[in-house]
């Protein structure tokens, strides 16, 4: 058991405490006091957890604790908000010069932060909005820097200006700025090389950059998964260089990304994008509300909801409205079930659906323990052996038509009685809470089936957490 | 030989010093405040404890079994001061980052090194570094270019392949991984090539099908050349936080892995992720990027870790400084080279580095493209 989410521990502590009209300072000491550790676990560093918990114990004290939420709930609901309030804000954009005149871009980082990628990728981007980009390549000491850039640059459809043969950044820089004046580019990347922020040399070569040529915006690519270290990178490339905007990169990762927390507190300069995967079309806008639940580990709702939208097609639309009407009245079948297995494997399959969901009160590590894509297979392979009678009405379902399926799915018949158990309590738990399913649009309870550990008859592992949507 | 041994493990710890000396500084200068301004061993005591091991990135876990250890000998020896909790503390890690004797075998039988971990922590250059390394031995070294993935991730190789004098074997960009490591390995088992060493593409650890695609050459590996010693060492970024932990873990479980490669320890905080992989996964740290200089990739020797992170007040290091300097000029992009003698005092156990007193890289010459900036990744 590596990491207990957020809400249990604090769920834990508040077991005790409860009807109480405003949340005391022991509240919401001992409350902040998980929420820290939380904070640390997700990489925020030290002086910054520090420092954002005592505003919020600030603001916490004496408030009233809202109706229908427990202390825990309005201690959580207020980290939420100081933590979106202190990363916005939202949908921070680049800004470019006016007219025709041409912005320069240049992108730092520790090596293998992601920048050469990013700055491909934000090239791409401007490209498609109508903008005419040029990338430099001013990485003249990693091997095949340069080479990675022009590649990149190619798949992106955007000119990559190299000096060949020169070791001289600076004078790349003023080159490639006047190429791209003679050649109308109205955006010019300059991909410097990856540094330590303790490395004068090295820092002082980024300063005779911009003293050679007017840099517009210094972009800050920080890797998501920094540790403690993000401060001192963000701060010491801040105060030297001057940052105007912060990218993180490979998000797409499972990291809680405590860093962007850190950066934008020391920095004080928006976070404009996200990096979300290796493909250079992968890079998204940020959202602090998102990131804000993602670092306390309260799961990605948002995401999901997104990622549901974006791979549902008008059809699986109906479908799903039809499946919400039926969950509605506690109606549903085995045909829904496949419906709803689809749509799971759609969004890259249990394990990751269910690691976006917040208070669910499991851990990575007992979903990843829990969920197991092969039994889930053999659980479709029973439906998939059901006649469609059967299918849309689980009653028909005698002992012979049971031998029967399990023989044609490969399955143990005890295996199927209990899979069609389970099915059954799923049903019935449904019909008891109609007023939690369909609150949701994209409701979808089955997900839930072929969770419960082995032998375990109950769908709902220990009763623990309650239903995600 | 405890002389000797001090010594030699002081050169290298001097160097790991002056690249931890930031960590050292928040973890130690925090540490001594504890020690020194706590009056009793009470839960506020254990609590600042807590906090700092946690912001040097050892992480939760880690740092509560560090302290629960720490607790019971309290208990156990009726320990009443602060202070004397130092010591513990120290003994308790360093207990923790023990590399097992046999760690490094692999290096003297036929053997098959995959190196793997996310993207950007630094596995090509590790490699074009163990190449150099393993080829200044005396070994018949091949590399497998198996990131047929990122952009002119195989040009980036060959730079490194040529430096060091090593063969490589490529495939197509775009071209199946595994399809590369078997091209590979036919040809180690055609040439008695005794270090083989696999470069793959930088894939984040929870993608399933990148994961997948590791697996595959993990069982090439295995059916086609069952009878080498197999190394798996993942690589991971020093500068990486809690993700680390998670990192080490899923590359676990697609291949056996055998160590860790640490990189870019040479930053400001850092080295914390160390102790709590070792302490959770007990996969043992074998090797450690400590700068950015090409020799900067040596064997992980735990007590110099540790003490580079604990022992060590900075007079101290000072004293040694002067003896040990020597070591960093290698590299001739800093200071005045005059520090050959010292080189041969320091030499000792590691056979890596400190056996042969003139170094496989001082023949190189020093173009930029391999010197000290930004041959990561």
């Amino acid at each position: 058991m590596a990491f207990e989410s957020l809400s249990e521990k604090l769920s834990r502590v508040f077991r005790k405490l409860s009807g109480k009209g405003k949340l005391s300072e022991e509240d919401v000491k001992s409350a902040l006091k998980e929420v820290k550790i939380a904070l640390l676990e997700a990489d925020v560093n030290f002086k910054v957890v520090k420092q954002f918990i005592a505003s919020i114990q600030e603001r916490a004290v004496g408030e009233e604790v809202m109706n229908g939420l427990n202390p825990a709930q309005q201690v959580i609901k207020i980290v939420n908000e100081e933590m979106i309030k202190l990363m916005g804000p939202e949908g921070a954009e680049l800004s470019f010069q006016p007219g025709k005149a041409i912005t320069v871009i240049m992108m730092v980082g520790l090596q293998g932060s992601g920048k050469t990628t990013t700055a491909s990728k934000l090239a791409g981007k401007l490209l498609k909005k109508g903008k005419r980009p040029l990338l430099a390549a001013l990485d003249v000491y990693r091997p095949g820097a340069i080479k990675q850039l022009q590649v990149n640059g190619e798949k992106v459809g955007v000119p990559v200006f190299t000096l060949e043969g020169s070791k001289e950044p600076v004078k790349i820089a003023e080159a490639a700025l006047a190429h791209a004046e003679q050649y109308h580019n109205d955006v010019l990347f300059l991909d410097t090389a990856g540094r330590l922020q303790i490395d004068e040399d090295m820092m002082q070569e980024l300063e005779d950059i911009k003293k050679a040529v007017t840099v517009h915006q210094t972009l800050l690519v920080v890797d998501a998964m920094t540790g403690q270290e993000a401060v001192n990178v963000a701060q010491t490339f801040n105060d030297r260089i001057g940052v105007d905007g912060v990218i993180l990169s490979k998000m797409d990762g499972d990291t809680r990304g405590g860093a962007a927390l850190s950066v934008k507190a020391v920095t004080g300069k928006p976070i404009l994008y996200v990096g979300m995967g290796e493909k250079l079309s992968d890079l998204e806008q940020f959202y602090p509300d998102r990131m804000a639940s993602r670092i306390l580990g309260m799961g990605d709702v948002l995401t999901l909801i997104d990622k549901v939208q974006e791979n549902m097609d008008e059809e699986d639309e109906k479908a799903n409205a039809e499946m919400s009407a039926k969950i509605k009245k506690g109606k549903f079948d085995f045909n829904d079930y496949l419906e709803s297995m689809k749509q799971m494997r759609k969004m890259g399959g249990m394990g990751s659906v269910l690691k976006m969901m917040p208070n669910l009160g499991l851990s990575a590590d007992e979903i990843e323990s829990a969920v197991d894509e092969k039994k889930m297979a053999r659980m479709e392979a029973i439906v998939l052996s059901m006649t469609p009678a059967e299918r849309a009405n689980p009653k028909l379902l005698t002992p012979q038509r049971k031998y029967r399926i399990a023989k044609g799915s490969g399955n143990d018949i005890a295996d199927v009685n209990r899979f069609i158990k389970q099915f059954k309590q799923m049903q019935e738990m449904v019909k008891k809470m109609p007023g939690m399913m369909g609150k949701r649009r994209h409701g979808n309870p089955f997900g839930m089936m072929g969770m419960g550990k082995r032998g375990n008859g109950n769908p709902f592992a220990g009763g623990r957490g309650g239903f995600p949507f | 030989m405890a002389e000797e041994e001090k010594k030699e493990k002081k050169g290298f710890f001097r160097r790991l010093w002056s690249g931890l000396s930031k960590t050292r500084n928040s973890i130690v200068s925090g540490l001594e405040n504890v020690f020194t301004s706590s009056s009793k061993i009470d839960e506020d005591f254990y609590e600042e404890l807590e906090e700092i091991l946690i912001m040097g990135d050892l992480g939760v876990s880690a740092t509560d079994e560090i302290l629960e250890k720490l607790r019971t000998e309290v208990k156990e020896q009726h320990i009443k001061e602060p202070a004397q909790c130092r010591d513990i503390l120290i003994r308790g890690i360093r207990e923790q980052m023990t590399v097992d004797e046999h760690a490094y075998d692999f290096e003297e039988h036929p053997s098959v090194v995959l190196v793997i971990g996310v993207n950007g922590v630094g596995k090509t250059t590790s490699i074009g570094k163990l190449a150099g390394i393993y080829q200044q031995r005396g070994k018949k070294v091949l590399i497998a270019a198996a990131d047929t993935f990122r952009a002119a991730a195989v040009d980036q190789l060959k730079i490194w392949a040529d430096r060091a004098g090593v063969d490589l074997i490529t495939g197509a960009e775009g071209a199946d991984p595994a399809s590369v490591v078997f091209d590979a390995l036919q040809a180690a088992k055609a040439r008695h090539t005794d270090i083989l060493l696999v470069d793959t593409a930088g894939r984040l650890h929870n993608k399933k099908n990148l994961m997948q695609e590791l697996a595959k050459i993990d069982r090439v590996i295995t059916r086609e050349y069952p009878d080498c010693i197999r190394e798996n060492l993942v690589v991971l970024d020093g500068t990486t936080g809690q993700n680390a932990l998670s990192q080490a873990r899923e590359f676990a479980g697609v291949t056996n892995l055998t160590g860790i490669i640490l990189t870019k320890m040479d930053g400001t905080a850092k080295g914390g992720i160390a102790i709590a992989v070792q302490s959770e996964l007990k996969i043992p740290v074998k090797f450690i990027g400590i700068g950015e200089q090409i020799d900067d990739l040596q064997r992980f020797e735990p007590d110099a870790f540790v003490d580079a992170l604990f022992d060590v007040t900075p007079q101290e290091a000072e004293e040694e400084s002067t003896a040990e300097e020597s070591k960093e000029e290698t590299s001739p992009a800093k200071e005045a080279p005059k520090e050959e003698e010292s080189q041969t005092t320091e030499s000792g156990e590691t056979p890596s580095s400190e056996e042969k007193p003139k170094n496989w890289w001082d023949d190189i010459d020093d173009t930029p493209i391999f010197r000290e900036h930004g041959d990561y990744y």
